[in-house]
């Protein structure tokens, strides 16, 4: 046997530096939740999202690892699976990868088996079919600081001894045994010793052999989590369950009503929920409301991080088994308010709406009337997905809900951190590529053709007769051939209509720039829009599915353009009737 | 006497899984989840209204519908042994 079947917990395996080859890529295996991610991270220095609910990476992940040799080993963190038997998308990844049938990717030539060692008996499981695969693995025995704190016990030696395969006990999250990991990776070793793997198709039998294993090394399940449990009848309870949710999401929306750096706190409050297991839990709560429209709690997690942004979640939908409600939930997802639509409404409504009190100082008139537009979005995604329940969903899936939940975990201060920073990061990603592109081309369509080297009036350039071809169409709503401009370069991603708006009308009078927060551009609005045309202008932003970016991301995760581009028709389609009944109602009103 | 399922249990109360009454492809699921034949099952705290149930098995906590939990049959007279697997 190689020197590294000897080699087991805490020791280092022996690398041999004098051989040549060794591995080139290595995958991170494991059930979903227990710590793939976090090791990743920590082997590779990238930043992967993490968070304490099932089903959070659902996309494979190259990193890059480098060894004291100066070599450089190629890390892929997969997401969470049972077993290699593949149900969902996420998982049907995870196992591509590991048999090699991934296009444009190598098989495996090592594993990191990431097992949680709090629950050791399921995280073995999976095991057997990873070592019958006859790769290479290293078994890494995550959270073994937390097996330890809850009185758990467990002899890695002879967990080792018992696979024929070396072992490290460690936890990622705080970095204990990377060493030894790092070892591994980058050292040769030989294919696992053939060992008596149970009938592979039996669950039974895996489990069987999961519990002997374990048994034989000593293993004693840690204490349940005394706490997870206090939470849950709080967080569970028929009456403060639902109310301490919806607490959480009038914090989120109500902190939105200010704008912009809130935004942020939305993220923290998103992430909060996430990295503390309460977002699994949720979604539980959830799951019989959801069923009413023909979706699963599971959809839940993907429609709430909508909030922020369509793309994550239309990913996130990866992990809804049942293909047809994973379609229903990615066609639904967009008309949650999104972030990129809060300066457009923010612009709108500090135009036409004056703040006055509504209930007493907490809730004002233009704070009502963003409530009103988060309401208007939900209450679509709501009556959309129960029209697809009785078309595309009309057959139910085969698969019910199920869910597993983690046990709760304080969120660290730094975990928020990072997705903060990254959050910032994406947002000026964004405002330097698509926003200032468009701004760019905008910029140029306005002042061509020019005549005798001067550049044409607005009205007359090519920008000015592209508004004025839409004009016609848009007119029934009160949209002038300005607006028009604005909901072209819109199509790109919907915040770019503020600029776009700036733009014009500060070419038009004739200043350098247009500053896209000034009172002179909600004064301009309110000369080209009448109250109903402001309504309209909100209902079609609360509606369209204006971000090229979310069509892609579509017609990617659905295999064609087909109900990508039925996505837009769609919500194009709903937002025009949406904004002439606005309008139109306004108008009887008013 | 008539069966009693995972969706009789009240919170707290424990049982032994005899069988799954569900086609192969969700009975696998549910295996993989723990739900094997012969496993010790306590059910946890509901969602509110009872639907869906929360189960301890197999050292972690699953939620599955209660119409799921209907399917999956208690063997009253079974007895199991410490590691949650039928002796």
């Amino acid at each position: 046997m190689s020197e590294l079947q000897a080699a087991s917990t805490g020791q280092t395996p022996p690398a041999d530096p004098n051989t040549s080859g060794g591995f080139s890529l290595v995958a991170v295996v494991g059930a979903p939740n227990c710590g793939k991610s976090t090791l990743f991270n920590r082997l590779t220095g990238l930043r992967q999202k993490v968070a304490n609910y099932p089903g959070v990476t659902v996309e494979k992940r190259l990193g890059k690892v480098r060894v004291e040799s100066g070599r450089e080993i190629t890390l892929v963190d997969l997401p969470g699976i049972y077993s290699l038997t593949a149900r969902s998308e996420d998982e049907r990844v995870a196992r591509g990868v590991l048999l090699g049938e991934m296009p444009g990717l190598a098989p495996p030539d090592a594993v990191l088996l990431v097992v949680d060692s709090t629950n050791l008996n399921r995280n073995l499981s999976l095991a057997a079919p990873i070592l019958a695969l006859g790769i290479p693995t290293l078994i890494v025995l995550n959270m073994s600081d937390d097996l330890r704190s809850r009185g758990g016990l467990l002899d890695g030696e002879r967990l080792s001894e018992q696979l024929g395969v070396p072992v490290v006990q460690a936890s990622a999250a705080r970095g204990e045994g990377l060493e030894a990991i790092r070892a591994f990776v980058s050292g040769r070793s030989t294919a696992p010793q053939r060992l008596e793997l149970p009938v592979l198709q039996d669950i039974g039998s895996r489990r069987r052999w999961a519990v002997h294993a374990s048994g034989q090394s000593g293993y004693q399940a840690p204490a349940a989590s005394a706490w997870t449990r206090r939470l849950d009848s709080a967080f569970l309870h028929p009456l403060a369950g639902p109310l301490i949710f919806l607490q959480g999401v009038w914090a989120g929306v109500g902190s939105v009503l200010v704008f912009l750096p809130q935004i942020l706190f939305l993220f923290v409050l998103i992430g909060v929920m996430e990295d503390s297991g309460y977002l699994a839990r949720a979604a539980v709560i959830a799951d019989r409301t959801m069923a009413r429209v023909g979706l699963e709690g599971k959809a839940f997690i993907p429609l709430l991080s909508a909030y922020a942004c369509a793309i994550p979640a239309i990913m996130a939908t990866r992990t809804i088994e049942s293909r047809r409600e994973r379609l229903a939930t990615i066609l639904i997802a967009p008309f949650m308010t999104c972030s990129a639509r809060l300066p457009v409404y923010a612009l709108v409504i500090a135009a036409f709406l004056p703040e006055k009190p509504l209930l007493g100082p907490l809730l004002g008139t233009r704070a009502a009337a963003m409530i009103g537009l988060y309401g208007l979005g939900f209450l679509a995604a709501v009556a959309t997905a129960r029209l697809l329940k009785s078309t595309l969903l009309k057959r139910q899936s085969p698969l019910p809900f199920t869910l597993e939940l983690p046990p709760y975990r304080w969120p660290t201060l730094q975990s928020i951190g990072l997705r903060l920073a990254d959050r910032s990061l994406i947002f000026l990603k964004r405002a330097g590529t698509v926003i200032l592109l468009t701004t760019v081309v905008l910029w140029f369509l306005a002042s061509v053709p020019r005549t005798d080297g001067q550049p044409p009036e607005i009205s007359r350039s090519l920008a000015g007769k592209m508004g004025k071809a839409v004009e016609p169409v848009i007119e029934p709503l009160g949209f002038n051939w300005k607006i028009g401009i604005g909901l072209i370069t819109s199509l790109a991603a919907r915040e770019v209509i503020v600029g776009t708006l700036g733009t014009i009308y500060g070419i038009e009078g004739g200043e350098e720039e247009g500053d896209e927060s000034s009172p002179g551009l909600q004064q301009a609005l309110k000369q080209d829009l009448t109250p109903g045309a402001a309504v309209a202008l909100l209902i079609f932003f609360a509606f369209a599915l204006q971000c090229m970016s979310t069509v892609a991301v579509v017609r990617r995760e659905t295999g064609g353009w087909r109900l990508a581009l039925a996505q837009f028709g769609y919500m194009l389609a709903l937002a025009y009737i949406g904004a002439w009944l606005g309008k139109t109602l306004v108008e009887i009103w008013v | 006497m008539p069966v009693r399922t995972l969706s009789d249990l009240k919170q707290g109360d424990e049982g032994v899984l005899d069988r799954l009454e569900v086609v192969a492809e969700v009975a696998e699921r549910l295996m993989e989840l723990g739900f094997l034949p012969g496993v010790r099952v306590s059910a946890g705290r509901a969602a509110p209204g009872g639907d869906p149930m929360v189960f301890r098995v197999d050292g972690s906590e699953v939620a599955i519908r209660r119409a799921t939990a209907r399917r999956l049959i208690l063997n009253d007279s079974a007895q199991t042994g410490e590691d949650g697997t039928n002796v």
